[in-house]
């Protein structure tokens, strides 16, 4: 691994995962700052995002909480967002590396921008590296940022004033475009399952949108001589 | 507090357990290459999706002109192989921008 961490494309990754970082911090500071700004206490925030560690699932669960829905549903909520996390670390088993530790460890570092980051990598070794590289950069940077925010409270202001809110649904589209651009048969099964997933959002709970989403792997196979 | 405290347990065991399957998986069941070409294409499907829902909704409603715009922005700046960088602040900034403008 040190060997690795001397080469000149971890720098290039390095440089690469920091606009991840920064992004995810930024939301993380809003994360805190909207959990403590709506009356739960400094550790709701700061311990959820240790050890359940995935924005979107802590967002819905904790305006659930916010809005009196109460402690089962905004579980329920977040475990339903999470499901997808199952898809993702199958995706990376091969990844991770191998040790026991390893996968432990690497399990719970896996989230959105992680995955897509280390599959828009070209080779099996620089897909570990990235996969690393930008977890444990990212999981660092989140749960300051989360503290940070929580401890500052209301006194951040509104933060889809900066635009923040569109800058994860872009890092999203740098990281899956390489693969929509070089394969068609993702491509078509990306398209359906967006397509999919809108048409059903207005009228279904939060997470089941993205989960149907997968239905457009139905024109994966499509046009292939097989 | 403490039914917090059960929620928040609760949905970091699931969480993890979610996360756990793959590598738990890896290496005791053989994938054959096909279920393997589909686990990677379901993870960018899965991805897009996301990133569609996530632009153009927020709530379950359309999330307003700004964001789409803004993510349209970073999106042009990406398939012009625009830096990592310029991709991430253009979009920020350019829905910045429409929502100082009065665009919601």
């Amino acid at each position: 691994m040190r060997s690795l961490l001397r080469t000149p494309e971890v720098g290039s990754l390095v440089r690469d995962s920091s606009l991840v970082w920064l992004a995810s911090g930024i939301v993380g500071v809003s994360f805190g700052a909207i959990a403590v700004a709506g009356g739960l206490p400094v550790w709701v925030p700061v311990v959820m995002s240790l050890v359940v560690y995935a924005g979107s699932a802590q967002f819905s669960a904790v305006g659930i909480l916010l809005a009196g829905g109460g402690p089962l549903a905004a579980a329920a909520t977040g475990l339903l967002l999470n499901t997808r996390t199952a898809a993702y670390s199958l995706a990376v088993a091969d990844v991770l590396g191998r040790g026991r530790a390893a996968r432990l460890l690497g399990a719970h570092l896996v989230t959105d921008e992680t995955v897509a980051f280390a599959l828009a990598q070209s080779d099996p070794a620089r897909r570990r590296i990235a996969f690393w590289v930008s977890g444990l950069g990212l999981f660092a940077v989140w749960n300051a940022g989360v503290l940070c925010g929580a401890l500052a409270g209301s006194a951040l202001g509104d933060t889809s004033t900066y635009g923040l809110d569109a800058a994860f649904p872009a890092v999203l589209v740098a990281l899956v475009l390489p693969a929509l651009r070089t394969d068609a048969a993702v491509r078509r099964s990306a398209l359906l399952g967006a397509a999919l997933a809108l048409a059903v959002t207005p009228y279904v709970p939060a997470g089941v949108p993205v989960l149907l989403a997968l239905a457009g792997l139905a024109l994966h196979g499509k046009g292939r001589t097989a | 507090m403490n039914a917090t405290v059960a929620a928040i347990l609760a949905l970091a065991v699931g969480t993890y357990a979610f996360r756990l399957i793959g590598p738990v998986l890896h290496g005791r069941v053989t994938l054959p290459p096909r279920v393997q070409e589909l686990l990677s294409a379901g993870a960018i499907v899965l991805l897009v999706a996301l990133l569609a829902t996530g632009a153009l909704t927020e709530a379950g409603a359309f999330a307003g002109w700004a964001r789409p715009a803004g993510v349209l922005v970073g999106a042009v700046l990406a398939w012009r192989r625009a830096p990592f960088a310029v991709v991430v602040l253009g979009a920020a900034g350019a829905t910045a921008v429409l929502r100082w403008a009065g665009v919601g």
